[in-house]
C-alpha cells in the first residue's frame, strides 16, 4: 500500500504523546468507551511501547446502558491483549447514592457518568487519564490542549488553560490534581477511518450496516432497547443502520446506511453532510452542552 | 463536503492579529465558502446568531465555541478546525487577539507552518498599525514560522480603496522587515462578504493576485530537511522480548531532525560517548534500514552505554553544543514578572532542570520594534534576550536550526504554571 504521510505524521505524534504520559505520571490509565477512537488509542499505545506491554490500566466507565456488542467487543479486546481492565459502574454510583438517576423518557446516564468517572479516579488514584476525544468532534473539544489540567474536583477551566508550547509538555501538578491527555486531538473522523483501513484494525460490528429495530424521536433514529423503549405513538420498525459514534444506547442515534465494509464507510463519511456527533442527543441539551459537562469532569 | 482525500500534504496555519480584526469571522468564511461547514453546524450557527438578535449568520461563532467567548463576542483561547481541498489538508488555528491572551496565541503558533496576519483596514485609517499587530508579527517571526500571509480585512468599510490598501501594505512590510519576518503575501479581503477569501472579489479589480485560499494551497513552507543533522531526544527506555532478542533494550523517541541509518555513528549529548546504530524499529516494521523526522521510533545501539530519558542521541560528525549557560530569546508569559532571585524549572524536550535568570541582555520595544538594553525587568508578554544558568549542562542547538533541541519552557515551581518560552540563540 502507498505510504500515507498524513496518517504517519498523526500516528507518530500520538505515539510520542502516549509515551510522554507513561514517563510523566505515576499512575496513568487509558479511558476505553468501546468506540473506535478509544480503540485507536489502544492500538497506538501497543505501537508506542512495543516490544514491551502497555504500562497502563484500561478504564471503562459503564453506564449499564451499553449495547451488548460494545461489552462483547471490550471483553474480546481485553482478553486478546491481556489488559488490566477496571470498570467504573454508574449503576454502583446510583446504588451508593452518589449519583441520581434521571427520570422520564429522555433520561440518560450520560451526565452522571462524570460522577462515576471522578469516583473511579479517586478510588484508584489515577493522576492522568488518556482519552480518545478529538478536536474536530465538537466546538468545546476544539479548544483542548494535549495535556489538559484538572483541579482536584476534576474540573476543566477553559478560560485559564496552560500554555502548551511546541512538543514540550508541562506535566507538573499539585497533589490531588490530575491531567486528561488527548493524543488524538488532531485526528479527524476521516483520518480515523483511513487509519483503521491503513493498519487493518478490527472495529466493533456496530460501525457497519446491520438490521435493527429503530424508532424516530426529535429527528434522531434510536435503537429499540430496554433502556430506551419507544413511547406510545412512536412506531418502531426494522431498518438497515450503522452507528457513526458509539456512546450509551440512550443518547446515540443510528444512521440509515448500507456501508458494510471499511471502504464503504470511508466513502460514506466523505459524502455525509452532518458531523459525526450530529446524532448525539447529549450534545444538544444546550448551546454549550459539551463545555458544561467537560467543566464538571466529563472527558 | 471536501473530505475525500486526494492529497496527503498537510499545512498547519494559525490566524493572528489584533482584537476585532476579524480572525474568527475569516475562518468561518473560509470554511463556509469551501463547503466545509456541516449542516448541523450551520443550523447551530443560525440558531445561535438568531438568539443574539443578529440578522446575518455570525460566522465567528464557528470557532468561538466557549460560553464566555460567545457572551463577550471575543476569542479567549485557541480553537482548532480541520478541512481539506483537493490540493491540501489544513489544520486551522484561530488565535485570540487580546493582549491578555497572548500566551494562548503563542501556544497556537508554536506548532504551525504558516500564519495569516489580519489587519482591520478601517481601524488602521484611525489608529495606524496596532501594537498588538506588531507584537504578533514579532512573535510569529521569532517562532521561525516560514509562511507569512497578511490579510488586509474590512476592505468593504474603506470603499475597496486601493490607495488605502497600498498605505497599509507599505507599513506592514516595513514592520515585518524590522522583526525579520520572511516574505509576505498580502491580500485585500472582506471576511464578512468573502471577497478574495475563496472567490475573487468583484469590488477590487486592481488586485489581480491569488485569493487567500489559493495562496494557502500553494504556500511553500519548505519541506522538512532530511539532510539536517540527526537528533533524537530519548523519551523512554523500552525493554522487552522480540522474536530475535530476548533481552531487547531500545531507546524510544520522536526524531527531531535529519535521517538515521543502521551503522551510523552517533554521540550521546554534545560530548558523551560514541557508538553506532544497531537497529531501527517500529511495531509495523521491526527492522528498518533508516528513519527520518518526524517518525517515532525505537533505536538499539552497538555498545552498552548508560542512556536514559532526557538524553540526546545525535549525529557524531555534526554534534550539538553543550553548556550549562544558555543565551536565549524568551517570551515571558507569566503574569508575575521574571524574578532573578527565584530558581525556576525548565523543561528541555524530555528533561526537567533547575534554572536561574542571570541577566537580561536586551528587550524588544514593541512600539518601535527595536532592541533596547536599558531595562532589566521582564514582564508579561515581553520579548527579551536573556542568560540562563542551568543546574546541569545540556546538549542543544540554536532554535533556528532545531526547534526541538533549541527550545525550553520555563515553569514557576510555586504555581506549576508555564511562565516562559525560551528560544536558544
Amino acid at each position: 500500500m502507498k505510504r500515507r504521510n498524513d496518517l504517519e505524521y498523526l500516528e507518530s505524534e500520538s505515539i510520542s504523546l502516549i509515551r510522554e504520559v507513561a514517563e510523566e505520571f505515576e499512575n496513568p490509565a487509558i479511558l476505553f468507551s468501546g468506540g473506535k477512537d478509544s480503540l485507536l488509542l489502544i492500538h497506538l499505545a501497543i505501537r508506542a511501547f512495543w516490544p514491551a506491554k502497555i504500562p497502563f490500566k484500561i478504564v471503562h466507565v459503564d453506564t449499564g446502558h451499553n449495547f451488548p456488542e460494545t461489552i462483547e467487543f471490550r471483553d474480546w479486546l481485553v482478553n486478546q491483549y491481556s489488559f488490566d481492565l477496571i470498570v467504573g459502574s454508574v449503576e454502583d454510583s446510583i446504588r451508593r447514592g452518589t449519583a441520581a438517576e434521571e427520570k422520564g423518557p429522555e433520561a440518560t446516564r450520560n451526565r452522571i457518568q462524570s460522577i462515576t468517572l471522578l469516583e473511579t479516579i479517586e478510588k484508584y488514584h489515577f493522576d492522568a487519564l488518556i482519552g480518545g476525544a478529538r478536536r474536530d468532534e465538537e466546538k468545546a473539544r476544539a479548544k483542548e490542549r494535549f495535556f489538559s489540567h484538572r483541579n482536584e474536583f476534576g474540573e476543566w477551566d477553559p478560560k485559564n488553560q496552560r500554555p502548551e508550547l511546541w512538543s514540550i509538555f508541562n506535566c507538573k501538578k499539585s497533589v490531588g490534581e490530575n491531567f486528561r491527555v488527548f493524543p488524538l486531538n488532531n485526528w479527524t473522523e476521516m483520518d480515523v477511518w483511513n487509519y483503521i483501513q491503513y493498519r487493518s484494525i478490527k472495529v466493533p460490528s456496530l460501525y457497519f450496516a446491520h438490521k435493527r429495530e429503530v424508532f424516530s424521536r426529535h429527528g434522531i433514529l434510536y435503537a429499540v432497547t430496554p433502556f430506551k423503549p419507544p413511547l406510545t405513538g412512536e412506531k418502531s420498525y426494522e431498518a438497515e443502520v450503522r452507528f457513526r459514534t458509539i456512546g450509551d444506547a440512550t443518547c446515540t442515534g443510528a444512521l440509515l446506511s448500507g456501508a458494510s465494509t471499511v471502504e464503504e464507510v470511508i466513502a460514506e463519511v466523505a459524502r455525509l453532510k452532518t458531523t459525526e456527533r450530529g446524532t448525539r442527543a447529549d450534545d444538544k441539551v444546550s448551546e454549550t452542552a459539551m463545555e458544561d459537562r467537560k467543566k464538571q469532569g466529563y472527558f | 463536503m471536501a473530505h475525500t482525500q486526494k492529497t496527503f500534504d498537510l499545512l498547519k496555519v494559525a490566524f493572528i492579529g489584533s482584537v476585532d480584526d476579524g480572525k474568527s469571522t475569516l475562518i468561518g468564511r473560509l470554511f463556509y465558502d469551501t463547503d466545509s461547514i456541516f449542516e448541523d453546524q450551520r443550523s447551530e450557527l443560525e440558531s445561535s446568531s438568531r438568539r443574539r438578535g443578529e440578522s446575518k449568520l455570525n460566522l465567528a461563532l464557528f470557532t468561538d465555541g466557549l460560553r464566555a467567548e460567545r457572551e463577550q463576542g471575543i476569542t479567549i483561547d485557541i480553537a482548532y478546525r480541520y478541512f481539506s481541498t483537493v490540493r491540501r489538508k489544513f489544520i486551522v488555528v484561530d488565535c485570540p487577539g487580546h493582549f491578555q491572551y497572548t500566551r494562548n496565541m503563542i501556544t497556537g503558533c508554536s506548532t504551525v507552518d504558516a500564519v495569516v496576519v489580519l489587519i482591520d483596514a478601517e481601524n488602521y485609517a484611525r489608529h495606524g498599525l496596532m501594537e498588538q499587530t506588531k507584537r504578533h508579527l514579532a512573535i510569529a517571526s521569532l517562532l521561525g514560522i516560514s509562511g507569512f500571509v497578511v490579510g488586509i480585512n474590512k476592505m468593504d468599510l474603506v470603499g475597496y480603496d486601493e490607495a488605502a490598501y497600498r498605505k497599509i501594505e507599505a507599513d506592514v512590510r516595513a514592520a515585518a522587515d524590522k522583526v525579520g519576518a520572511p516574505e509576505l503575501n498580502i491580500i485585500p479581503i472582506s471576511a464578512v462578504d468573502g471577497d478574495n477569501v475563496v472567490e475573487k472579489s468583484a469590488h477590487m479589480p486592481w488586485y489581480t493576485d491569488a485569493t487567500l485560499l489559493s495562496t494557502l494551497e500553494t504556500l511553500d513552507v519548505g519541506v522538512r530537511d532530511a539532510t539536517a543533522p540527526f537528533r533524537l531526544p530519548v523519551q523512554r527506555v523500552i525493554r522487552g522480548v522480540t522474536a530475535t532478542n530476548p533481552n531487547f533494550r531500545g531507546y524510544a523517541g520522536r526524531i527531531a531532525s535529519g535521517t538515521v541509518r543502521v551503522g551510523d555513528e552517533i554521540v550521546v549529548g554534545g560530548t558523551g560517548p560514541c557508538t553506532r546504530i544497531k537497529g531501527i524499529h517500529t511495531y509495523d516494521e521491526p527492522e528498518l534500514k533508516s528513519a527520518s523526522a518526524p517518525d517515532s521510533v525505537v533505536i538499539t545501539l552497538e555498545d552498552e552505554i548508560d542512556i536514559s530519558r532526557g538524553d540526546l542521541l545525535a549525529e557524531a560528525a555534526r554534534s550539538p553544543g553543550e553548556s550549562d549557560e544558555i543565551t536565549t530569546r524568551v517570551c515571558w508569559l507569566g503574569q508575575v514578572p521574571a524574578d532573578a532571585s527565584l530558581t525556576y524549572l525548565v523543561k528541555h524536550h524530555h528533561r526537567y532542570l533547575k534554572a536561574k535568570l542571570v541577566g537580561v541582555n536586551r528587550k524588544l520595544d514593541i512600539t518601535t520594534l527595536t532592541a533596547s538594553d536599558d531595562d532589566q525587568a521582564l514582564g508579561m508578554n515581553e520579548i527579551a534576550e536573556i542568560r540562563l544558568k542551568l543546574s546541569q549542562p545540556i546538549a542543544y542547538d540554536r532554535y533556528e536550526e532545531n526547534r526541538t533541541t533549541g527550545s525550553v519552557i520555563v515553569i514557576d515551581p510555586r504555581t506549576n504554571q508555564t511562565v516562559g518560552a525560551g528560544l536558544f540563540l
